[in-house]
């Protein structure tokens, strides 16, 4: 269970990016955060792995506040939350495998991954996440001699190779194509459904969010605007996420 | 809009006035500049210096690389300065079969016009016409004609004006004409260029791949984005500050009590050999148990602090393994320097790794330990801040941020007297300690309990001060000290240019590590991996081909550098290049600067081809 209450977030230079945000996920489900470019999304995701830190809140995830949580404690806790991003943030230069095996990063002794040395099992399984992804042929490639879609899929892999409990996407198919958006949301359903693992996913396009989305949350200029099923979102209730000139269009 | 469009296109006469302004600025600035840099063309015309000019420009364009074994001619042809009162005596016909000479007139008066004419010489042949006195004949006087030239048929014709040498006896007129036999062949000169050209190359090569490795990590802590997120409790700062001198004594200690048991075997071979074999074996089995690759749960504490002491133990049998191999060199070493011959070079290796090896342990285990001890009570003081109520942090903030910052600047206060020896342990030692206390003191007052300070920004001011600082001292400059230090040598120069390339690559290094990409980077730190690993496993592979690609430019700085590095002792062939200007010997002057050309423009070549093939 995932609780996130009253969480703000202010950048230096004042901007306001989550505005005392307060909304529960419950463990399996998948959730889409909606919401206009610049609405606080990316923001909020960021602020549950505390790659950027919130200014005032709580995130209490099986009752224990990430928040407040030590370096190290951090190191145990960011473990089990994957992370697939927009861009994919693969490093280029770096093999399919090894950017799959980074997942394990968490888990492995820091002296030994300064000798880039991965347990053997960690290899076995970084090639089963591939195969489940699909492209297990690409181990030894480079990552970005890869398409945008094949590079997603290794983003998912690293996420799988943590074992996660729950896992945050950023507007995983933002860059993607409509047909490998839809191959990579039924990876990330794939997860939620088989594994069990929580997944706060945030979504441009409504027709995703009505496919695969359990629940979804709304912001607009950091404020938790809408907070219900998928089926829920009527015209009304689309211009006050969206602003008033916006147009349905899926 | 239009209006504004207008007032765009007239020029005002604010800005015409500005502009007038400014190039009456830029003439005044130039025309002082000439006066400064002393601009004046008068010298230039004046027949003395075209003269020398051209002297210097033709012997540069003739680089001493190749020469001839030679043959001499020499002939004699008497004749009289001053013609003597009772007639020339009967002079012996000159021996027509060789080459001869022929004066008209056989006598004058000194100061008088005379003509040599030389006939059946070898043809275009060249040499000195040189006047021998008759009194003292090794006292040859020039006549300024000392390039005298054959023609095709081994003639010439040439005249000159008598020396202030007058004699009753018979003098003589010499022509020594040189002719080249045989093949070319090198020059001495080539052969003491290529020797110092080898050198110089192989002190570029050394110097840059020093400078290279140590430049890396300085490279990471002189970087913005890496360093910036670094925040630490103030607590944390202060045990680590105190970590570290009490790390680097204790682990100096420790290393030299190893070396004290590794020391009676030293010259015993096979001890060595198997001390080389087992060490690491062990040291390898206690770090894996020690060391576990995952780690799923949390161990207890009694298996935690079992883990330590296996660590420690294993060090210190990697270290006893590390003087041992030191040692294992440097017999190897001195037992190869002979048999070996002309291979010899490798036993000399040998034996100097193994004496660098032995000689910087100790200084790494204290470092290592420093940094070890100062991380791990870094981590106590982190615990500590997190652990008691905000009270409490603030009084031990207080205590600990007084002694650390005491402690600093009490060593700071040591460094100073060594350095400057003033003496007096007033303003050495108790006026740092107070003033360490005070700022320490003032610190922890001010900052919040539970406050970050931004560690890693201090680390990375610190750390860009002093390369830039180091950076701003040129290599040629810092040859000087290390020649007082190690000694007139190439040796002297590889340290500095070694030292200048880590400071100016790290520089370079830092610019391109804050250039990366920061998505990767981010997704790194989202799987849990610490700061070390995201550096390895996000910002390494980012940054290999621009750091190959400055290696590549500082290798060939640095064979530019080493041509010059000689002029101050540092090695390299810069010394001959400076022995020979001075001695206006430019010919063979001319031949170094060709052998520099002739490396510096490979180097580009060989390095655009490898940044090609790697990067």
């Amino acid at each position: 269970m995932l609780q996130i209450k009253n969480l703000t977030k202010i950048y230096e230079g004042g901007v306001k990016a989550l505005d005392n945000v307060s909304f529960d996920v419950p463990d399996g489900q998948f959730l889409a955060v909606i919401g206009l470019s610049g609405s606080g999304k990316s923001t909020l995701l960021r602020c549950i792995n505390r790659l950027i830190e919130p200014t005032d809140g709580q995130i209490l995830w099986n009752g224990e506040d990430i928040t407040k949580a030590s370096p190290e404690e951090m190191r145990r806790i960011r473990r089990k939350i994957g992370m697939v991003f927009q861009h994919f943030n693969l490093v280029h230069r770096s093999k399919v495998i090894t950017n799959v095996l980074a997942g394990r990063l968490g888990y492995i002794n820091p002296a030994w991954s300064l000798l880039n040395r991965f347990p053997k099992q960690d290899i076995q399984k970084a090639i089963k996440q591939l195969e489940r992804v699909g492209i297990a042929d690409k181990a030894n490639h480079r990552a970005d001699e890869l398409s945008g879609g094949q590079q997603q899929r290794v983003g998912i892999a690293r996420a799988l190779m943590q074992d996660p409990e729950m896992i945050l996407a950023d507007e995983p198919v933002a860059s993607l194509d409509p047909v490998l958006a839809h191959s990579i949301m039924k990876h990330l359903e794939d997860i939620n459904d088989k594994d069990g693992v929580t997944v706060l996913c945030s979504l441009h396009f409504l027709d995703l969010v009505h496919r695969y989305a359990d629940r979804v949350v709304a912001l607009n200029l950091g404020q938790l605007v809408f907070e219900g099923l998928p089926s829920e979102i009527d015209d009304k209730k689309f211009k006050d996420i969206y602003g008033r000139d916006a147009e349905r269009v899926g | 809009m239009t209006e504004q469009n207008n007032k765009n296109k007239k020029a005002s006469p604010r800005k015409s006035i500005q502009l007038g302004l400014a190039v009456l600025f830029g003439i005044v600035v130039y025309a002082y500049g000439f006066q400064i840099t002393k601009v004046d063309l008068e010298d230039l015309r004046s027949e003395r210096r075209q003269e020398s000019l051209t002297r210097v420009m033709r012997a540069l364009a003739k680089p001493e690389i190749f020469e001839y074994e030679q043959e001499e001619e020499i002939v004699n042809a008497p004749v009289y300065v001053t013609c003597p009162a009772s007639g020339i005596p009967a002079l012996p016909e000159p021996d027509k079969s060789g080459p001869y000479l022929i004066i008209t007139p056989a006598c004058a008066e000194p100061g008088e016009t005379v003509q040599v004419e030389g006939f059946s010489f070898a043809p275009n042949v060249s040499g000195p016409l040189r006047f021998v006195p008759g009194s003292d004949p090794t006292n040859i006087v020039t006549l300024g004609r000392d390039n005298i030239e054959t023609d095709a048929t081994g003639h010439f014709i040439y005249e000159f004006v008598l020396p202030k040498r007058s004699s009753e006896d018979v003098q003589y007129i010499r022509a020594t004409l040189k002719q080249n036999v045989g093949v070319p062949h090198l020059t001495k000169t080539a052969h003491d260029t290529w020797d110092k050209i080898v050198e110089t190359v192989f002190l570029a090569l050394l110097a840059t791949t020093f400078g290279t490795f140590l430049a890396i990590p300085l490279s990471f802590i002189a970087a913005r984005n890496l360093m910036k997120p670094v925040r630490s409790p103030l607590a944390s700062i202060a045990f680590s500050l105190l970590g570290w001198p009490l790390g680097i004594v204790l682990g100096y200690l420790i290393v030299r009590f190893v070396e004290g048991i590794s020391s009676p075997f030293a010259g015993n071979i096979p001890i060595n050999l198997v001390s080389i074999v087992v060490a690491p074996a062990l040291m390898l089995v206690g770090l894996r148990w020690a060391l576990p690759q995952e780690e799923i749960t949390k161990p207890s504490t009694s298996t935690q602090i079992m883990r330590w002491g296996v660590l420690f133990v294993s060090v210190l049998i990697g270290f006893y393994g590390f003087f041992q191999l030191a040692s294992l060199f440097k017999n190897f070493g001195q037992m190869g320097m002979v048999p070996l011959g002309r291979l010899s070079f490798l036993g000399n290796f040998l034996f100097q790794t193994g004496d660098i090896v032995g000689i910087i342990t100790p200084a790494l285990g204290g470092l290592a330990a420093g940094g070890a001890l100062s991380s791990f009570m870094g981590k106590i003081g982190q615990r500590t801040t997190e652990k008691l109520s905000p009270v409490n942090v603030k009084l031990f903030n207080i205590v600990f941020a007084t002694l650390a910052g005491a402690t600093v600047f009490g060593l700071l206060g040591l460094l100073v007297e060594w350095l400057y020896q003033i003496d007096n342990s007033f303003y050495t030692f108790w006026g740092p300690v107070l003033t360490g206390g005070i700022l320490g003191l003032t610190l922890a007052s001010f900052t919040k309990p539970k406050d970050t300070l931004p560690t890693g920004l201090v680390i990375y001011y610190i750390t860009r001060t002093f390369l830039n600082g180091l950076r701003s001292i040129e290599a040629l400059v810092m040859a000087i000290v290390f020649v007082i230090a190690v000694g007139i040598g190439p040796f002297a120069g590889m340290m500095a240019l070694g030292l200048h390339t880590i400071v100016s690559l790290a520089k370079l290094y830092s610019e391109q590590v804050e250039s990366i990409m920061a998505g990767p980077l981010e997704a790194i730190q989202a799987t849990g991996a610490n700061r070390l690993q995201t550096i390895v496993y996000a910002v390494i592979p980012q940054i290999i081909p621009p750091y190959i690609s400055y290696t590549m430019y500082r290798w060939d700085i640095n064979v530019r550098m080493s041509t010059i590095i000689g002029f101050v002792g540092g090695g390299g062939i810069g010394f001959l290049l400076q022995q020979n200007i001075n001695l206006l010997n430019y010919r063979a002057a001319s031949a170094q600067m060709f052998a520099i050309a002739i490396v510096v423009a490979s180097m580009d070549y060989i390095s655009s081809v490898l940044r090609e093939k790697y990067v």
